[in-house]
């Protein structure tokens, strides 16, 4: 008796022995600053002054009338629209790389390099290849006139405010569309039972029909997984490429939620002001998690 | 998992199925499966010289860029604004004017920037891998008071964007006077809740009967952590350092918030910078930004598997 309350003890000093590096790092990095975060987003402090000014739900009455949140949480939702042309994108890839066909393995890792690479040098690649005059995008749209015998023109893609975004899109698609998504799509489509092809096949299925009815409905897990997983990704997305191509501009065009966030706390020093902000994204997230867990019932879903 | 559970489930179904339809039944199914296979190989293969024609342009449209950013990178700054060039010029190096590469590092402390990142993303590494290894250890295996909702606390913060706690986070740091120094770019990066998650599912995978016979042997229980539970665990501990060495070189944000002397800067700040004074030439952006990218591409081409391992380990970007 007296042994096992021993070793418990000994377990159990081993256990903490274990944890404290991480939970140390994780109490001063994580949890304190979450719960100060809260606090912070009721306060106004600018670092400067004496000290945070107790201001109540200001910061948040204030969130509801700035213009500018309005017009980025837009720009946040219209950007995503790269979600579900990336996702389409990622489906049909990964169908055609489930063919069995030649060449399939390097396929994957050229479609893989976008997402790999992924990251400041690439936004600069991208802002080049838009750029108006010598970007490579226009020439080549210049370059297919001319064999049409038509002087065809490139629009000022970055600089105009029409067209910041669709670029911002058409390059996401290009960076997400053979990623991470593909290869879960890919995993899916492996896991879809063959009989079932068989059985439609027997009732004269076509190849449309088969996919309707068998592979669809069989990989929604996945669809809905990477459809929550985007979403959640999407509202926090923006920053980098928005920092390194446009500044955010043309006119604010290009300014997500979380460059709003890192303008009002680093450039601005509104600290209080940025930490509302973190908390109303927060909340959006945490919507979205919640129908995640509905769906799942557990926090990460296993492929 | 789930779905491998499923998949052994449908397996041993169809098996059922398939011994327990009747012999010529069956042989009718098959007879009119392979008749349908066989009916038309002309359209068939026709079928997939144009899948594997479409798949090939997709896959140029996805390499252009980088071509492009190679051609660049070689090209003497004149040429890249060249007029009329045929459209391939755009495509393939012309020259290969290395010098491009050699004049980024004299141009702006690329070295330095360089020397940083490798620091920097090491650190981060080497000590993200380490803690989580050890928490996930003792959530996984050992039992302590408290452990149960100690861990509830890492899944509940595990949605809470970064956004949320990096305001308080920089304010602790100007507090401690960490601000522009390594300690800032490193240690907050180090403790991941993620990584702790991750690793704790899967030790718990683990089989027990190899710790218990050394438990019986009087092992302590670091050396069964370090002699059995890491060794076991090495396609894990592989996806967890690369996926973090990646965040970490490719991060932008922290650096810039934290760091404000050219010294410390990481190359993703060091590249915003270059652009910052040298956004006219083109030739050195595209060379610096190759630089940036060809450590990643290797480590990823070498490490290929645990890429798409790690993926269907669980939703990595939770």
């Amino acid at each position: 008796m007296k042994n096992g309350l021993k070793d418990k003890t000994k377990e159990m000093i081993a256990a903490y022995g274990f944890l404290m590096p991480n939970l140390l790092g994780f109490l001063l990095f994580t949890s304190i600053p979450v719960l100060a975060s809260l606090c912070l987003s009721f306060v106004k402090w600018d670092l400067l002054s004496d000290g945070p000014q107790f201001a109540g739900l200001k910061n948040f009455f204030e969130l509801l009338k700035d213009p500018f949140f309005g017009k980025y949480c837009w720009n946040t939702l219209v950007l995503m629209a790269a979600i579900p042309l990336s996702m389409a994108g990622s489906l049909l890839l990964a169908i055609a790389l489930n063919q069995k066909l030649k060449g399939t393995t390097v396929f994957r890792t050229i479609y893989f390099l976008p997402t790999i690479c992924s990251g400041v040098a690439i936004f600069m690649l991208w802002r080049l290849m838009y750029n108006a005059n010598s970007g490579l995008l226009n020439s080549m749209i210049a370059q297919f006139g001319d064999m049409l015998g038509l002087r065809l023109i490139g629009p000022n893609w970055l600089t105009d405010e029409a067209w910041a975004k669709p670029a911002f899109i058409i390059m996401n698609v290009w960076q997400s569309v053979g990623g991470y998504n593909m290869i879960l799509y890919l995993a899916a489509l492996q896991g879809v039972p063959r009989d079932l092809y068989e059985a439609a096949e027997i009732d004269g299925a076509n190849s449309w029909q088969k996919f309707w009815n068998v592979t669809w409905p069989q990989i929604s897990p996945t669809t809905f997984f990477i459809a929550t997983m985007s979403l959640i990704g999407g509202f926090q997305a923006g920053f980098d490429q928005a920092y390194m191509m446009t500044g955010g501009g043309p006119n604010g065009s290009t300014t997500t939620i979380i460059y709003y966030i890192f303008n009002n706390a680093f450039e601005w020093y509104r600290m209080g002001y940025a930490a509302a902000i973190s908390w109303v994204l927060f909340l959006i997230i945490f919507a979205i998690t919640v129908v995640k867990w509905r769906f799942f019932g557990k926090v990460v879903h296993y492929t | 998992m789930g779905n491998h559970i499923d998949q052994l489930i449908q397996e041993e179904m169809r098996q059922e199925i398939a011994a327990s339809a009747s012999r010529s039944k069956r042989k009718v199914v098959v007879k009119a499966v392979t008749e349908l296979k066989e009916k038309s190989p002309l359209k068939l293969r026709l079928q997939r010289g144009a899948l594997f024609l479409a798949l090939l342009v997709g896959a140029v449209s996805m390499a252009a860029p980088f071509l492009w950013m190679i051609s660049t990178s070689l090209a003497e700054t004149g040429q890249v604004f060249a007029e009329n060039r045929p459209w391939w010029q755009e495509w393939l190096p012309m020259s290969f004017y290395w010098q491009n590469y050699v004049k980024v590092w004299a141009v702006v402390p690329f070295a330095q920037f360089y020397l940083n990142s490798i620091f920097v993303s090491l650190c981060i590494t080497f000590g993200q891998v380490a803690t989580s290894a050890m928490a996930a250890y003792a959530f996984a295996r050992l039992s302590f008071p408290g452990r149960d909702k100690i861990f509830f606390g890492y899944l509940a913060t595990m949605m809470i964007p970064g956004a949320v706690t990096m305001i308080p986070v920089f304010i602790l740091l100007r507090h401690f006077g960490w601000i522009d120094t390594y300690k800032a770019l490193i240690l907050p990066g180090i403790f991941s809740a993620y990584g702790t998650f991750m690793l704790r599912q899967f030790f718990l995978t683990l089989p027990k009967e190899l710790e218990d016979a050394a438990k019986i042997d009087g092992c302590s229980y670091f050396k069964i952590f370090w002699h059995i539970i890491l060794p076991l665990s090495k396609p894990a501990l592989a996806t967890l350092t690369t996926f973090t060495f990646m965040g970490a070189w490719m991060n932008l944000m922290w650096p810039l918030i934290v760091v404000n002397t050219h010294t410390k800067y990481t190359l993703p700040v060091g590249l915003a910078y270059f652009q910052g004074v040298h956004g006219t030439d083109w030739t050195l952006l595209m060379a610096a930004s190759m630089m940036m990218i060809l450590p990643i591409l290797l480590v990823f081409i070498f490490n290929q598997r645990f890429f798409v391992e790690g993926i269907k380990l669980a939703g990595i970007k939770g």
